[in-house]
């Protein structure tokens, strides 16, 4: 390599307090690295008076370069010494005239570990009561919407309602029947295993029927459209959002609510009883798969069911799939109209939605199992 | 050109959460008139328009359009008052999932009762009205930049509106396209009489077709010069409006 290709230094001090720091060579961004550490170590430990800089061997002078001249002239500063920089090339002088600063601009103040924590403790709790208060406030805004537009069809955008429930529902109905099929299957697979030690394994078809009645072919449906709708409904609006679409909806006069989110409610309200009765059915069909591998015939695994379920295992889940429907949909569109400005903010939106929704679900079918248990259902 | 003022602006401040962007903003755009609002990036002159169309409350003051406030009005009379105004944005917003004549015939759907075969030919003739006939069919991702802005124009005209919001219409315009957008905004007003409100840092577009102006101040956080933008390039006294007006390179604007 030649010289000229890379940086080197030498260190003068004088015994009248004046230094001289002669540079030679290239002082780029692949060189200077060598001589940040040592040169600048050097000048805050010796803490010359008065420093020259001696630059007229420097042959090539970038960004970095000029940013390690003005570290120099920092650190003069600092102990308020002087400093003179010679021979600088005219292309140089000229970057330190663009880029040389004499005050540089501090992070702000960084809390410590401990206010930190404390603090970022105090702002969740917060944060999360200003949210719960938006939910609440967002729900009795729909609520009231949802009845108004019922009394008066008229007003609602049924044309939208279709379209969305066609996506949200006949759409979805491949992926609803397969995972209820799989379900069936698994769960059946499962239990007819253990239970067949015991010879028991006609009444696989009890378990799964009330298992699929009650909890899982609801739970598994609600779900499977947080996944595939509330994402969709919160990255639809969430995008209508920062392209300015809302707004301008709004300057228009027309309520986003009453535009974009009752059709969304009522849509999804309209299919998840829907899918969720095809996403049982399937299930049923993938037991009664391997009910006839383990050889059950199929018309007492048809008579277990009937006898196994009944009309308030059945409609107790579909009941549920109102309120699972319902937060579905209202958590998509609202993390949807809620989505703030910058290129992750509709991610963000489509995350907070899957992620809010999965939890909701599964609080609200905890809390559907405790009434359902007090009532005897 | 009537004296009559259809916009009085009042007293306002505006802030988001605890920053105040705007302090004590007062003026009056009359009827008929064309309007800037000017200043440098985040001089608040946006903030100001989304006060105006009813998007941000002000921290205090009043907003008056057409003797309504714009502030305190609920219900059926904030109806009223935002079918007075049309707002272009700076994006176009137009909606993505509708032709360019759906969005304007949406508005009209929702708050008349014509027949449909009404509502698409007055949809057809505010587009004629911008010059944008042949792209009635096509969705907003098929246009271009000059094309969405003068198709959010039509969407904005869609009500007969009495006043006119314009945020930025020549931001990202190329010089030719931004002076045909100039022509149409000059052209509508004279036919129509709108009164148009401007926000932009353009230049051209200002000498262009502003009537008046009213500047603000990142630094000052409020209006610091009112008046003909002529007349405050040639004659204003104020360092900064001769900076912006003049193009000067603003080593002095951050000092």
């Amino acid at each position: 390599m030649d010289d000229t290709d890379n940086i080197a230094f030498d260190f003068q001090p004088d015994q009248n307090g004046r230094g001289r720091l002669i540079l030679r060579g290239r002082l780029d961004r692949e060189t200077t690295a060598s001589i940040w550490r040592p040169t600048t170590h050097l000048l805050r430990h010796t803490r010359v008076p008065r420093l020259l800089v001696q630059a007229d061997q420097v042959v090539y002078c970038d960004g970095a370069g000029v940013a390690l001249l003005d570290e120099y002239r920092r650190i003069q500063k600092e102990h308020r010494g002087q400093i003179e920089i010679q021979g600088l090339p005219p292309q140089c002088r000229q970057l330190m005239a663009l880029f040389g600063t004499d005050q540089l601009v501090s992070p702000p103040p960084v809390p410590g570990p401990v206010t930190g924590f404390i603090r970022g403790i105090g702002e969740r709790a917060a944060g999360s009561v200003r949210e719960v208060v938006r939910e609440v406030s967002f729900t009795g805004e729909v609520f009231v919407k949802l009845v108004r537009a019922l009394a008066r069809p008229r007003t609602l955008r049924w044309r939208d309602t279709l379209v969305i429930a066609e996506k949200t529902g006949p759409n979805a109905l491949g992926i609803t029947g397969a995972l209820g099929f799989l379900i069936g299957l698994i769960l059946a697979f499962q239990s007819a295993a253990a239970m067949r030690q015991f010879g028991a394994e006609i009444f696989v078809a009890d378990l799964v029927v009330v298992v699929l009645f009650r909890e899982l072919g609801p739970l598994i449906t609600a779900v499977l459209l947080t996944s595939r709708s509330a994402s969709a409904f919160a990255a639809e609006l969430g995008t209508m959002k920062v392209n300015e679409e809302i707004d301008a909806l709004v300057t228009l006069g027309l309520d986003p609510v009453q535009f974009l989110v009752l059709p969304r409610i009522i849509a999804v309200l309209c299919v998840i009883p829907l899918l969720t009765v095809f996403n049982q059915l399937f299930g049923l069909i993938g037991c009664g798969l391997v009910m006839s591998l383990w050889n059950v015939p199929t018309e007492i695994y048809l008579d277990r069911i009937r006898y196994a379920a009944t009309l308030t295992d059945f409609f107790g889940g579909l009941v549920k799939t109102f309120f699972f429907g319902a937060l579905v949909a209202g958590i998509g569109c609202l993390r949807g109209l809620q989505t703030r400005t910058g290129p992750t903010a509709v991610g963000d939106a489509t995350t907070r939605a899957v992620v809010n929704g999965i939890v909701a679900i599964i609080a609200v079918d905890g809390v559907f199992a405790v009434v359902y248990y007090v009532l005897g259902i | 050109m009537a004296e009559e003022p259809i916009i009085e602006v009042k007293d306002v401040t505006l802030g988001y959460d605890d920053t105040v962007v705007l302090e004590d903003v007062s003026f009056e755009v009359r009827m008929g008139e064309i309007f800037g609002i000017l200043g440098g990036s985040g001089s608040g002159k946006s903030t100001l328009l989304k006060a105006m169309i009813g998007l941000l409350t002000p921290v205090r003051g009043t907003i008056r359009i057409d003797g309504i406030d714009m502030v305190t009005a609920a219900g059926a009379a904030r109806q009223a008052l935002l079918a007075k105004i049309g707002v272009a944005y700076q994006s176009g917003a137009l909606f993505g999932s509708m032709t360019v004549l759906s969005n304007i015939v949406l508005p009209l759907e929702e708050f008349t009762d014509l027949p449909a075969e009404a509502i698409e030919r007055i949809a057809q003739t505010k587009l004629k009205a911008v010059g944008l006939q042949a792209a009635a069919y096509k969705m907003p991702a098929e246009l271009s930049g000059g094309m969405r802005k003068r198709a959010a124009i039509a969407r904005a005209l869609a009500l007969d509106p009495k006043v006119l919001f314009l945020d930025e219409p020549s931001a990202g315009l190329d010089p030719v396209t931004s002076a045909q957008l100039d022509e149409l905004i000059l052209g509508l007003s004279q036919e129509l009489g709108i009164t148009f409100v401007i926000v932009t840092h353009e230049l051209p577009s200002i000498f262009a077709v502003t009537d008046r102006v009213l500047m603000v101040d990142k630094e000052a956080r409020r209006v610091i010069a009112e008046g003909q933008p002529q007349a405050l390039r040639d004659h204003s006294d104020n360092p900064v409006v001769r900076r912006f007006f003049r193009r000067e390179l603003a080593v002095a604007a951050s000092d």
